[in-house]
């Protein structure tokens, strides 16, 4: 205690006393007062400084997203590493107005190299950035640089690049110019490219989409056709090796191309195939029914249904067995089929098909196929030739695959890392797949396929030709053309679809626009393409699937072109 | 008063971007919060500044009391942000005790200098050391240099004040010097923070280029309030940069009235301080008017790069619930001291102060 009073005493005596202290303080408060002047002066002579003396050295534009642009976008590329996307670096001009001196001579010395037009009056503007050309070529970059007019400046870029152009357009997709997807794989997978790293693998092979893109344009040229679309899927795998939607767009101005260039048909648009499907109602009379090739069906009449009449497009009017309904793909023939399989199985095998559901499929925007509902009796008729149900072709392949893969389904993928349910399910038994392969060669050597065929390679298919719902009804002058094939029916690998939307007919075609005439020829030419890039051998041994059948077909009745039709 | 609705523009111009920034708050998030934390603080002023004399002190003592106890809660209790525990959580609010422990303390080590003198027996410089170790202390545990800074800086005014001999002031200077200086070496964010300052090629000096540019944006007249553009792109812009804000919105003409404004506020409030007749008064009215000029230049030190960067809330200004309400303690402390500094006016201090803050 002692201590401590002592210390205290002793600290005491440093300060003056009550009086003085007063007086000493108030001498001292001011000496505070004029620092802390002396510091809002300080603060003050800064802030004019720096707002008044300083004009900042690079024009301010909000630099929010660079982080996101910096990092830069994934490849794409296809399944054998051809590249489909790329991004780079490109540079961009812009210029601060207030450090350029002559602006007439700036405009007409940058016309000169850039190809931009009425440059003054972006040059001649207030403010302190305006963008003069993004995107610049190398050598008009140098070009620039090389006139060394102060105030101009570049500022480095990415933009998205994509080598294959047109040919993948609708399958690669494109981006928006901050690099985010906006159709097809770029949007799809976009969280994946932009994180950057390794290349995206699709399922793609470009020799294929060439060979798909070739014939389809081609025969769109020939038919005069409004559009066409198409698609190869490798059966037991279901990668979607091709998938062509034409008109097609250049990728690098998608924003310039009209609507129905950007619109993609194979996955997005939904069509009544017409009597493809009886690919898959035939296919499932024969595994509901147990019915053999020699069933016979009265083709005599039109068939009656409530209000509705089902006719034949080429009647033959007679008695036909079941190879001859597939072949000569009689409407009457399959309805009858339609109504001794009944609604609920019907819509029962289209769902196991995939065909009432959107898929399940690494492709953006594929809908809900347009479906009867509800669902009544007549259109179990329709349905069984491809009426009052309209699905993508992507829904076509899958299940044109699933047949062909024995009955079972698989999950088409674009991309090699799709993921999706490995598990695929059997839809239809072995025996049944294997007769529907056996109807599909029948017709390419005996029906309406014939011009799809590729000797040595045993391509099977069906074709359909449906007419387009117009105003008030079906409109028999705009069809919907299409094929699809499978081959090599004896193991089966590819199945190939080929649709042609308002061909008209031509001179070589007699005046046909059918499935048979338009979009055959192309299958034909793909798989006949195919084989040699893929380099598929021709199998002269391979076994004849349609031997026997010939008893089933009425002998003196040969096909003529104009009864290849349905 | 006007500096509060100052202060709701800028945070509401300035805080979108930071809530933007954040991600799932709402844009006005701050605004609203800010909004919340000026009826208190508003009435804090008013409240304290109806204290008697005596009533102060113990109020101080008690808010010490629990300021201290918060600060020791956050170091066990806080939530970690950018690196310190400064913060605990009540009531659904994150509350900074040791905004509170500053006022607090300058009244307190004010009274027990004030005891000396009135009574030599009175062992209150040692008081107001030790008390003063406590809480520098508490701060450096935190750690919360940029406060700690601030309570010795205040302190050694007050020292000043009290009429310690020069060659000691000069003694104690030095030992501060010392302790900064051990300060820039031990400690590795304060060294980087002077290096940059020193050499901004030396680290990253983003925040405080993108304040600068945001000033020369800004010009002599402003780009309008809410118009600023790169403020959007400077971190803490709603309490740390909000000086930025206003720099860029208001140009040079207003923020550099508003510069004036709060210097002459502040002059005038230590020439009040002046006429004091007891030490008590002077020493805390002072210390208190002291403590915000410091915080203030610091804050547009800061953003002006005059000084290093320490992140300081502007008084009155920044969002930041705890420095609004422990600035609006720290005013009504002032006024209820500065009451019958003069006696031909009963009142006068009172409206005059209550004019200069319309500016």
């Amino acid at each position: 205690m002692s201590l401590l009073n002592r210390w205290n005493k002793n600290i005491a005596t440093l300060i003056s006393t009550r009086g003085e202290a007063l007086y000493v303080g108030r001498t001292r408060l001011r000496i505070v007062q004029s620092i802390c002047l002396l510091l809002f002066a300080l603060v003050l002579i800064r802030l004019g400084d720096l707002t008044l003396m300083q004009t900042p050295n690079e024009p301010n534009i909000d630099r929010k997203h660079a982080s996101v642009q910096s990092m830069e976008r994934a490849d794409i590329v296809d399944r054998n590493g051809v590249l489909l996307a790329t991004t780079l670096q490109v540079s961009s001009l812009y210029a601060d107005p207030t450090l350029i001196e002559n602006k007439a001579f700036v405009a007409n010395q940058l016309e000169a190299i850039l190809d931009v037009d009425n440059l003054i009056s972006k040059i001649d503007r207030k403010g302190r950035f305006v963008w003069i050309k993004r995107g610049l070529t190398p050598s008009e970059h140098f070009k620039v640089n090389a006139l060394g007019i102060p105030g101009l400046a570049f500022r480095t870029e990415t933009r998205r690049f994509y080598p294959q152009g047109n040919l993948s357009s609708h399958v690669v997709g494109y981006t928006s110019v901050d690099s985010r997807g906006l159709a097809g794989m770029e949007l799809e997978y976009d969280d994946r490219l932009a994180q950057g790293g390794e290349a995206l693998s699709l399922n793609m092979d470009v020799r294929v989409q060439h060979a798909l893109v070739k014939s389809l344009r081609l025969q769109m040229d020939n038919f005069n056709a409004l559009a066409a679309m198409g698609g190869v899927v490798d059966i037991q795998t279901g990668e979607v090796v091709a998938a062509v939607s034409l008109p097609d767009f250049d990728p690098h101005h998608a924003g310039k191309a009209d609507k129905s260039a950007l619109r993609n048909r194979f996955a997005q648009g939904v069509y009544e195939m017409g009597s493809t499907f009886k690919l898959f109602s035939t296919a499932n009379y024969i595994e509901k029914t147990g019915k053999s090739f020699s069933k016979t069906f009265d083709a005599r009449e039109p068939l009656k249904e409530g209000r509705f009449t089902i006719n034949d497009y080429h009647a033959e009017k007679r008695i036909l067995t079941l190879p001859e309904v597939f072949i000569h793909s009689s409407n009457i023939g399959s309805a009858l089929m339609g109504r001794a399989i009944g609604s609920e199985n019907m819509q029962k095998f289209y769902t196991d098909l995939g065909f009432m559901d959107k898929m399940d499929v690494d492709f953006p925007g594929n809908p809900k196929p347009l479906t009867p509902s509800p669902w009544r009796d007549v259109n179990t008729l329709t349905a069984s030739y491809g009426h009052g149900i309209a699905v993508t072709p992507l829904h076509v392949l899958q299940a044109a695959a699933t047949i062909a893969n024995n009955g079972v389904r698989p999950t088409l993928s674009f991309a090699k890392d799709a993921q999706h349910d490995p598990i695929q399910s059997r839809v239809l038994s072995a025996s049944t797949a294997y007769k529907m392969r056996q109807l599909l060669r029948l017709n390419v050597t005996d029906g309406s396929g014939k011009q799809a065929d590729v000797p040595g390679y045993m391509v099977g298919g069906k074709t359909g030709t449906s007419e387009k719902a117009g105003k008030g009804g079906y409109d028999k002058d705009r069809l919907l053309s299409s094929f699809l094939g499978v081959f090599p029916v004896d193991n089966p690998r590819y199945a190939v679809l080929a649709v042609l939307d308002e061909p008209k007919g031509n001179k070589k075609s007699h005046g046909y626009a059918t499935g048979g005439w338009t979009a055959a020829p192309v299958v034909g030419d793909v798989i006949s393409d195919m084989t040699r890039v893929l380099g598929m051998m021709p199998n002269p041994k391979a076994p004849n699937l349609t031997a026997g059948l010939s008893r089933y077909l009425k002998k003196e009745n040969t096909i003529t072109p104009a009864s290849y039709q349905r | 008063m006007g500096l509060c609705i100052l202060g709701v523009v800028m945070v509401a111009t300035a805080s979108p971007s930071v809530a933007d920034r954040t991600g799932d708050l709402h844009s006005y998030h701050f605004l609203f919060r800010h909004l919340l934390f000026i009826g208190p603080a508003v009435g804090a002023i008013v409240v304290i500044s109806f204290f008697q004399i005596k009533w102060l002190v113990k109020l101080c003592a008690f808010m010490f009391l629990c300021a201290s106890i918060g600060v020791v809660v956050s170091l066990f209790f806080g939530m970690e942000i950018k690196g310190a525990t400064r913060w605990i959580r009540l009531f659904g609010f994150s509350i900074q005790p040791s905004e509170f422990l500053k006022p607090a303390f300058i009244v307190l080590s004010a009274w027990l200098l004030g005891q000396q003198k009135i009574n030599e027996n009175f062992p209150g410089i040692i008081l107001a050391l030790g008390l003063f170790v406590t809480s520098a202390g508490l701060l450096i545990l935190q750690p919360d240099f940029g406060m700690c800074f601030l309570l010795t800086i205040v302190f050694g005014m007050q020292i000043f004040l009290v009429g310690c001999p020069l060659r000691y002031i000069v003694i104690l200077v030095g030992v501060f010097l010392v302790g900064i200086l051990l300060a820039y070496f031990s400690l590795s964010h304060v060294q980087s923070r002077v290096d940059r300052f020193i050499n901004p090629e030396s680290g990253d000096s983003y925040q405080i280029d993108k304040s600068k540019e945001a000033f020369m944006n800004g010009g002599f007249i402003g780009a309008g309030p809410g118009q600023g553009t790169v403020k959007n792109q400077v971190p803490d812009i709603h309490s740390d940069f909000i000086f930025t804000a206003m720099g860029e919105e208001l140009g040079f003409l207003l923020s550099g009235l508003f510069v004036c404004g709060l210097a002459s506020l502040f002059y005038r409030l230590l020439s009040h301080f002046t006429r004091a007749e007891s030490l008590f008064v002077m020493l805390a009215g002072s210390g208190l008017v002291f403590m915000l000029v410091v915080q203030s230049f610091i804050h547009m030190g800061s953003t002006l790069q005059l000084i290093p960067a320490k992140g300081m809330t502007l008084p009155l200004i920044s969002y930041g619930g705890s420095s609004l309400l422990a600035v609006g303690i720290s005013f009504g402390l002032i006024l209820a001291l500065s009451r019958g500094l003069n006696e031909d006016r009963p009142r006068g201090t009172w409206r005059h102060l209550t004019k200069k803050e319309n500016i």
